[in-house]
């Protein structure tokens, strides 16, 4: 039933502009995955091509082994919902869910019997006489994602289709998409530029810039085993100390900074990158930044300015400023104990070598 | 209540002075130019054809012997309605319906192409090269198509030339050319409209059709065409109305067994100096243009307040 989606080598140049540099990535069938990365970075282009409106100017999509190239979008098993949802404001709700199965020749008593249950699915029931414009954001919402299932897609592709909802029946949305396809079981593709949509929704992400992607892995991963600067800086918040490796060892590297030596840990696959002095970033959540206690430790300590602080009930944000200059970001949880520390004052941070990632920057 | 708020906001916003001048422009433009002549011409059409010392006298009382005529002819007449004019009327009315229809197909994909194909400086360049045509008065384009479908015209060299046929073709005498030319001056008022009520339909729609595997011509059935359709209702309503109540076009590309009820008209007007019975065969013509027009808007579902947007 559900398909594999791989791109091969994808590349997509609009003119001497390109879109999407060298693609590669495997969706499994019936997984719920995410293109994430910032606005114009190449994610709806990407869809396209997977959908069949945008012909890759390189490399290879296959659906289940199968090249794609020359098949339009009406003759692919994917049904888009696009990023304004497009639903058709001149037909009934019915009519617009019912449009899929018109197209293919399905009697009028059976669209509408197909067009009720989905209207059940989406949790609209008897809402199928209803003009287009009658309907709330959010059941609009809905009812694309029912027009699209009504096809029976084997994929389902989705641009950003929560953007336009305001920040509550989007979270709500969240869960009942999620839910939606754990029902049909079939494989979508989710495109955001909100990390929280994509981190909390999928089974894996895919994050890109600049029309490259930079890492595919699950939302934990990602989260603390950032591969890429890109990544490190994009997918929640983090404190990006510069300088330039001095040693590399089993599982960690120790880099020069205008801060002090830091030490933190290395993948796998960035090793050779990082050996040879390279420049380097440390990366440090502020979750993972501490104040030290009264006991100075060894390595990964340093002083930084208190700024200000930002309270926030069960969380308080410190912005400090380093001696070298640089704002950073401390959480600390609200355990009840009163901030030794006011604004103006020297506070003596360290963090744990196992909470810092390290990662080649570009020369 | 509404109208002295409305009249109260108005004075406020332009002042009086300017206020005074905007309406009684409007009122007057209203008055002489529309309301005032039409007033006369059905006045007119109800009324004797009386030498001027008669008018005013006793013998200029209302009647319907005008519109009678129209239907029955004169007294003297064998036939039991009178043939000539209400073929002419019906045949006129036909003709302004099939150069409507050949206006729409041919303009409807001219309109697509614009509003949704083309891009940016290639969209413009069609536009241009669709108006400057138009800088050319309507008697000289007529006579151009004259020139073009002649007996010694462009079109039969080049199909003689061809071999496609080898007697000079009539395109006169078949009315061709009298719907060509017809056709021709009304394509701008028929692919504006439709153009202007295309552009505004979101391209993701289209995409979303084809997507879930509508056919291109499912496409423009279910949502190109319901669309734009207040567009079309307003294009064929101006050509129609336009190619009905024109006169030139005929005139000049018309066979010669051919008339147009507007030339009947005209010749009552002009040539038969008649002109209550020429006023009441113009009245007959409007109306039943409005009631077809009407009557069509019915039977397409469209609302009159949608044709002018
Ligand atoms: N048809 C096109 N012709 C030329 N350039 C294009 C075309 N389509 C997209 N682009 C360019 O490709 C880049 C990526 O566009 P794309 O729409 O894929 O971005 P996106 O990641 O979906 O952004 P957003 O989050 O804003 O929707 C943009 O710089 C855009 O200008
Ligand atoms: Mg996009």
């Amino acid at each position: 039933m559900s398909v594999d989606v791989k791109l091969e080598d994808v590349w997509v140049r609009f003119g001497s502009f390109t879109a999407v540099k060298n693609a590669n990535v495997t969706i499994r069938g019936g997984e719920f995955f995410s293109f994430l990365g910032p606005s114009g970075c190449g994610k709806t282009t990407l869809l396209r091509c997977i959908s069949g409106f945008q012909e890759p100017t390189d490399g290879k999509i296959l659906f289940d082994g199968k090249n794609m190239a020359g098949i339009g979008p009406n003759k692919r098993p994917t049904a888009l919902i696009f990023q304004n949802l497009a639903l058709f404001p001149l037909m009934s709700v019915a009519d617009n869910i019912a449009f899929g199965l018109e197209v293919r020749g399905i009697g009028k008593a059976q669209r509408r019997k197909k067009a009720d249950e989905l209207l059940d699915l989406i949790a609209l029931p008897g809402q199928g006489d209803k003009k287009v414009g009658e309907l709330s954001g959010g059941q609009k919402q809905r009812v694309a994602i029912a027009r699209a299932l009504a096809v029976e897609p084997e994929i389902l592709l989705l641009d950003e289709p929560l953007s336009a909802l305001d920040l509550k029946l989007r979270q709500h949305m969240r869960t009942e998409l999620r839910e939606i396809q754990k029902r049909v079981g079939i494989t979508f593709i989710y495109i955001t530029h909100d990390q929280g949509e994509a981190l909390t929704m999928s089974d894996r992400v895919a994050v890109m810039s600049e029309g490259v992607i930079e890492q595919v892995a699950d939302s934990v991963t990602l989260y603390d085993r950032p591969e890429k600067p890109f990544v490190a800086s994009f997918v929640g918040e983090n404190n990006d100390f510069r300088g330039r490796v001095t040693s590399v060892s089993e599982g960690y590297a120790e880099v020069e900074t205008s801060e002090g030596l830091f030490r933190g840990r290395v993948s796998e696959g960035n090793r050779d990158a990082l050996s040879g002095s390279g420049p380097a970033s440390i990366f440090v959540r502020p979750e993972a930044l501490k104040i030290a206690g009264t006991a100075t430790e060894a390595s990964n300590a340093f002083e930084a300015n208190l700024l200000q602080e930002e309270f926030e009930g069960n969380m308080r944000h410190l912005v400090l400023e380093s001696k070298g200059g640089q704002r950073l970001r401390m959480t600390l949880v609200n355990d009840g104990h009163v901030l030794d520390y006011g604004p103006g004052s020297t506070v003596p941070v360290v963090f744990n070598p196992e909470l810092a990632i390290v990662l080649p920057q570009e020369a | 209540m509404a109208l002295t708020a409305w009249f109260q906001h108005f004075f406020k916003k332009n002042g009086i002075v300017l206020s005074i001048y905007l309406m009684s422009a409007v009122l007057l433009w209203m008055v002489i130019m529309i309301i005032l002549p039409q007033v006369f011409m059905l006045d007119f059409s109800f009324r004797f054809n009386l030498p001027p010392g008669k008018i005013g006298g006793e013998e200029d009382v209302y009647t319907i012997s005008n519109y009678r005529f129209l239907l029955f002819g004169s007294p003297g007449n064998p036939d039991p309605y009178n043939v000539i004019d209400t073929t002419v009327f019906f045949r006129t009315i036909l003709a302004a319906i099939f150069v409507t229809v050949f206006d729409l197909l041919l303009c409807y994909p001219i309109a697509y192409a614009l509003a949704i194909v083309a891009k940016g400086g290639t969209a413009r360049l069609m536009v241009l090269s669709l108006i400057v045509p138009f800088w050319i008065n309507e008697i000289l384009r007529a006579f151009a198509f004259r020139i073009l479908f002649g007996s010694s015209g462009v079109i039969n060299t080049v199909g003689m030339t061809l071999g496609l046929w080898d007697t000079p073709f009539d395109f006169i005498k078949a009315d061709i050319a009298l719907y060509a030319g017809l056709g021709y001056a009304y394509i701008l008022l028929m692919i504006f409209p439709i153009y202007n009520a295309m552009e505004s339909l979101d391209r993701n729609q289209l995409e979303a059709a084809r997507d879930l595997g509508a056919q291109w011509w499912r496409i423009h059935w279910r949502i190109v065409i319901p669309f734009s359709k207040p567009g079309i209702a307003s294009g064929c309503t101006m050509v129609f109305m336009l190619s009905a109540g024109a006169l030139a076009a005929p005139q000049i590309l018309g066979g010669p067994s051919s008339l147009w009820f507007t030339q009947i008209i005209y010749q009552w007007f002009n040539t038969g100096g008649n002109w209550p019975r020429g006023s009441a065969y113009a009245i007959v013509l409007l109306a039943v243009c409005i009631l077809f027009v009407l009557f069509m808007m019915r039977v397409f579902k469209v609302r009159i307040g949608e044709i002018g947007r």
